[in-house]
């Protein structure tokens, strides 16, 4: 993340492809230009270095404080001014991975779909409808979560997972069902990156070389056989890009999950239990933390939470990037 | 890409036993679709029957009231959304356009390669992220919330955002036009402005307005930095209330008339940024042949 070089290719650009320089191709309108858009190019990597510094030195008082502790302590206590993140951290990690397990399937059942079976005139109606998805505001979620979701998963999903499929007795589906907890932020979570994965997933699968596909039928494969060996290896890495760019988005996302998680800094194996992530012990917190550690405390969730969407992110994008076609956004 | 053959040997099942595994997972696939476009139409449904019924004028035009009291509305969280998008664009369109603009130009030069990777990288930081990096900045300093922190967050937001969606709509300008414009005899900061920039136009207000939608529904970012305003305010050195922000606080309260409102709030939130997409593509279908889709 050093390389904040600008003005690298402006020898080449300078001179007119037959070696002599006009009039108006040296002339001060072109240097402004130039500049102009190269400083605005610039700007982005200075800003994400900028955010990552200032965020990281607001963090440093409790680092420094807590160390490893911060990572691995599961005290959270702004009166005695004792910050450990575990929970927080284990609250993120559950939460998005679950929400994969539940969104990736359906998501690149929809792709496949869409490429290979949809009908001409539903193939529109249908990724608009899924792409719709990305463009509800977080909030919005979080307010259907609380009045929607929640009273459908404490009455009829939560019962259902323990008592009729007798999954109580697993440490994972106990206690009681209050609504709130890891599981209602899982849910939403699950169709908050739904149309993220499947756009992705969409585009790859639509890229693959018809000839794959013709290859496949004329050696006598069904159809399923053809999007099993021929199409989905093809795509692979670019559908696996497509599902940790929606783990990014699950990791970061803060309202919905603030409003449906509950909101408890304990560390419980069963989803039915309250939970906390690291954005939504910001975005809860951070307005009524009046110590400067607790201020510092929480900034270092941000940093934590920055650094492992920035990791994974760029796993994503340069997965998406090696399937060979122009990178897209 | 070499065609990959896969190192599967052949299995010795009847024809049968395969067309019903296709015929079965045809229709398990068909079930995903179903069941993919599912939570948008229930969301959609809720929406309405629950925010229809409190929208009116007053909800535009008046101010929120008191717990306890019913009635009122949300327009200054109406408007304070507007001067945060305003603000925000401000910022976002200008550089996301630019950089945009070097990206297309200077495709492969090391510098492009690095700002087009990084700049998907900030397009995946987390929004609360920020949110303390605008208040570390911008709040902490000053030692009061305002309208213009939560601005910059936003317009931060949006920079990726354009700058990816104006590289690609610069990409489909075709050389030769780019390349007329230069043989008589323009200079290439005019080829670039009025030419290539020009044509690409459609494509970049689509791209604009997408990005608007984006963060028009953004509370994370705002929750420390606009912070939110009961009252009237126009002012940027001032907190000021949003609609995503407001509905936040209302789906929070404990009050059945809070939550009526917070139904409403994200009825015309979602309303907004519905509105702001469909003008998106209508934008791009008149004038470039679908070429945004």
């Amino acid at each position: 993340m050093t390389t904040v070089v600008p003005a690298a290719p402006e020898p080449a650009e300078a001179a007119p492809p037959d070696g002599t320089r006009t009039l108006e191709g040296s002339s001060i309108g072109d240097r402004i230009y130039r500049t102009l858009t190269t400083a605005f190019a610039v700007a982005i990597p200075v800003l994400l270095v900028f955010i990552a510094f200032e965020v990281v030195a607001a963090a440093w008082p409790a680092l420094r404080q807590f160390g490893v502790g911060f990572l691995t302590s599961s005290e959270w206590d702004p009166v005695r001014l004792q910050f450990g993140a575990a929970p927080m951290i284990y609250g993120t990690i559950v939460s998005s991975v679950l929400a994969l397990i539940l969104a990736a399937p359906l998501a690149i059942g929809v792709a496949i779909w869409l490429s290979e079976f949809s009908p001409r005139w539903l193939r529109q109606p249908v990724s608009f409808l899924v792409d719709l998805l990305a463009a509800i505001p977080s909030v919005v979620y979080g307010l259907w979560g609380i009045f929607v979701l929640l009273p459908i998963l404490r009455e009829t999903i939560m019962p259902f997972l323990r008592d009729t499929l007798g999954l109580g007795n697993t440490p994972f589906f106990t206690g009681p069902a209050y609504g709130n907890s890891m599981l209602g932020a899982a849910v939403i979570l699950a169709i908050m990156i739904l149309p993220y994965i499947s756009a992705v997933s969409r585009e790859v699968l639509m890229a693959v070389p018809r000839s794959q596909r013709e290859a496949a039928l004329a050696m006598g494969a069904t159809k399923w056989e053809m999007i099993r060996d021929a199409v989905v290896p093809y795509a692979r890495s670019g559908i696996l890009g497509g599902i940790i760019l929606g783990l990014g988005r699950a990791l970061g996302e803060t309202m919905a999950v603030t409003m449906l998680i509950g909101n408890r800094h304990e560390i419980s194996a069963s989803l039915f239990a309250p939970g906390y992530t690291l954005a939504s012990v910001i975005a809860n917190e951070f307005a009524e933390a009046t110590n400067e550690l607790h201020t510092s405390a929480l900034m270092a969730c941000g940093a934590v939470l920055l650094f492992v969407t920035l990791v994974v992110n760029a796993i994503a994008r340069w997965l998406v990037w090696s399937v060979g076609r122009e990178p897209k956004s | 890409m070499t065609a990959r053959v896969h190192a599967r040997a052949p299995r010795p099942r009847s024809l049968r036993a395969r067309r019903l595994v296709n015929v079965a997972m045809s229709g398990l696939l068909g079930v995903a679709a179903i069941l993919a476009t599912l939570p948008l139409l229930f969301l959609l449904w809720h929406l309405l029957r629950e925010g229809a019924t409190s929208i009116d004028l007053a909800f535009f035009t008046r101010m929120p009231k008191p717990v306890g009291e019913s009635g009122g509305g949300m327009a200054n969280a109406i408007v304070g959304t507007l001067i945060l998008v305003g603000t925000a664009t401000s910022i976002g369109l200008p550089v996301g356009i630019g950089a945009g603009l070097y990206l297309a130009e200077q495709r492969g030069a090391r510098l492009a390669t690095s700002v087009r990777f990084l700049s998907d990288v900030l397009n995946g930081m987390p929004s609360i992220v920020m949110g303390i990096f605008a208040w570390h900045i911008l709040v902490r300093p000053v030692g009061h919330f305002s309208a213009l922190a939560g601005g910059a967050a936003l317009g931060a937001m949006m920079i990726p955002l354009v700058t990816r969606a104006t590289e690609e709509m610069v990409r489909t300008v075709p050389t030769a036009l780019r390349e007329a414009a230069l043989a008589l005899g323009y200079p290439r900061w005019r080829t670039s402005v009025a030419i290539v920039l020009r044509t690409a136009l459609p494509g970049i207000v689509t791209a604009a307005l997408v990005a608007i939608a984006r963060i028009a529904g953004e509370t994370a970012p705002l929750l420390f930095t606009s912070f939110g305003n009961q009252f009237w305010s126009t002012s940027l050195g001032e907190p000021i209330a949003a609609l995503p922000h407001q509905i936040y606080e209302y789906a929070k309260s404990p009050y059945d008339d809070w939550h009526r409102l917070a139904w409403a709030g994200s009825l015309v939130l979602i309303g907004l940024v519905l509105i702001i997409s469909v003008l998106a593509r209508f934008v791009t279908r008149s004038r470039h042949g679908g070429v945004g889709d």
